[in-house]
């Protein structure tokens, strides 16, 4: 039996200016699978999330997303870009995940708010209701984004560094939510740099260093050789880089 | 006494009557669009823009006269030029924004000014750039309510999405292509609201209600509600006593209107139950948790 990819790499190349960040990358994500994203700094990992929520444009190939919508995924970005000094509660935003169902003027009703402080409840914010969002700490924010994912309910679930700065219970805590959304059939991709975290907890990997360096079940692409070899990426910005040219039959046999 | 000097001046003349009720719509109109500018940090970008808008509706004004739907008209085409110039401009070069708007706002200032100069007469010219609310008519008066109510529904349609755009910006632009829009047509409801206040307090201080009072309102409230009744309440305070003291002085009622904001603000900035100067001063003893 063959499933229709949740998402396929055709190719693709991303980044800024021209200058590749992701460069030729082909692969499938399985639906329901829950993969690692792992690689150095610099590799692409946050490039290649903003490609496929759709906020980069590939500079050549394609990503496709297995025919669900856009706003079927969620997203949660390594630097969240959120001005905490806006005056909003914790349960007003978090309650914008709703955003898909509610759109410019649809209300939120009895319904709608207990699904907001269940989510709540859910990431250990209950209580927080009313706090304005700045004046939650580092980890609590983190919580919070969590709530707004979960109440995104969505089938492609895309986190950048999702534990990043964060307390070792509320990593725990956050990476439980992770782990149902994949019993729940979501498709995850999340950014990593904990190589025990990954080891434990995710069965498939993708090591990017700029290109793949590997990809495939987790005890085979955590290996030393290819961590090594990740390691060796080079992170030049060339400005004068010549303009790429696919290597494909035709031009390598003129 | 103090019947005759707060309540007597709106019994007796129709004109001054004429001028509160504009004062109130205004209020109702601006001071909300003001509270979203602050927030969003673009308490400048609208004093740019009332710069900017000038030489539209001073176009207008010279067509047919202080005739607010040829100054809206106007001014919204030269704002909109202003801003989509700058906008292009950024993009294309390594200027930045703020330069650019900078930029585009002096030459259109100049150019309004001009205008007015060349085509007009010094009485115009004042007029433009000063107001004068207690010279409204009806049909002036009927067009800024139409205005406020514009402005008022327009924001609740686009309120959403321009929250979230202002706390959230990428998250929205996942989920939505509703910010990009949802920020033109605040930029639009900006210029509306400052065309609006064109009559009543000129050009150069029809943006002061909307900021003066979203500053005020910072100072008194910490979510977003609070804010905008507060903005809006003080807005019509402001606009209520400058009246009066431009009625009893002979101070005109654009600047008088300011002067009463600049002077709860500074209320505000000494007295306000958000991090007011004073309250800064006399804390209580921190909490246990």
């Amino acid at each position: 039996m063959t499933m229709a990819a949740q998402l396929q790499f055709r190719d693709v190349t991303l980044g800024y200016d021209r200058h590749p960040a992701v460069h030729h990358l082909s692969g499938e994500v399985a639906p329901g699978a829950l993969l690692a994203v792992i690689g150095p700094n610099g590799a692409g990992k946050s490039t290649l999330f903003r490609g496929i929520v759709g906020i980069l444009k590939p500079l050549s190939g394609t990503i496709l997303t297995g025919g669900i919508d856009p706003k079927d995924i969620a997203y949660l970005p390594q630097t969240a870009d959120i001005d905490r000094s806006f005056p909003i509660s914790v349960f007003d935003f978090v309650g914008t995940g709703l955003w898909r169902r509610t759109g410019l003027l649809g209300g939120i009703g009895k319904g709608a708010r207990r699904e907001i402080a269940q989510a709540l409840v859910a990431v250990g914010l209950s209580g927080f209701e009313n706090r304005g969002i700045g004046t939650l700490s580092g980890g609590q924010l983190q919580r919070m984004l969590f709530a707004r994912v979960l109440l995104q309910d969505a089938r492609l679930i895309v986190l950048d560094e999702p534990f990043n700065a964060i307390d070792a219970k509320t990593s725990a805590d956050l990476l439980e939510l992770v782990r149902q959304w994949h019993g729940e059939g979501r498709t995850v991709l999340a950014a990593l740099h904990d190589m025990d975290l990954v080891r434990d907890h995710f069965p498939e990997t993708l090591l990017l260093a700029r290109g793949k360096v590997a990809w495939g079940a987790t005890p085979n692409v955590l290996t030393a050789e290819n961590l090594a070899e990740a390691r060796r990426m080079c992170e030049a910005f060339d400005d004068s880089a010549a303009a790429c040219v696919v290597h494909d039959d035709a031009s390598e046999a003129a | 006494m103090l019947y005759d000097v707060l309540i007597g001046p709106f019994t007796e003349f129709e004109f001054m009557r004429r001028a509160l009720a504009a004062v109130l719509a205004l209020s109702l109109g601006a001071a909300p669009i003001g509270v979203f500018l602050m927030l969003r940090r673009m308490s400048l970008v609208g004093d740019a823009m009332a710069h900017a808008i000038l030489p539209g509706a001073a176009v207008g004004f010279l067509l047919s006269g202080l005739n607010l739907f040829a100054m809206t008209a106007g001014g919204l085409i030269a704002g909109f030029a202003v801003a989509l110039l700058a906008g292009v401009v950024s993009r294309a070069t390594d200027l930045k924004e703020d330069a650019s708007l900078a930029t585009f706002y002096l030459a259109s200032l100049a150019l309004g000014v001009t205008i007015v100069s060349v085509k007009g007469t010094n009485i115009d010219l004042l007029h433009v750039l000063f107001g004068d609310i207690l010279a409204m008519d009806d049909q002036t008066l009927l067009v800024v309510a139409f205005n406020a109510t514009l402005s008022l529904t327009v924001l609740a349609v686009i309120y959403r999405p321009l929250v979230i755009e202002s706390v959230d910006p990428l998250f929205l632009r996942t989920v939505s292509r509703a910010g990009a829009l949802a920020h033109l047509v605040f930029l639009a409801l900006v210029v509306v609201n400052l065309v609006n206040g064109f009559q009543a307090l000129g050009t150069l201080l029809a943006v002061g209600l909307m900021i003066l009072p979203a500053g005020i309102a910072r100072f008194w409230s910490r979510e977003l509600t609070g804010m905008i009744s507060i903005a809006v309440a003080s807005a019509i305070v402001a606009g209520y006593a400058g009246l009066v003291l431009s009625f009893q002085t002979r101070i005109p009622s654009g600047p008088a209107i300011i002067l009463v904001s600049a002077l709860l603000y500074v209320v505000s900035i000494l007295f306000g139950n958000v991090r007011g100067v004073v309250r800064q001063l006399f804390t209580a003893p921190h909490l246990e948790a």
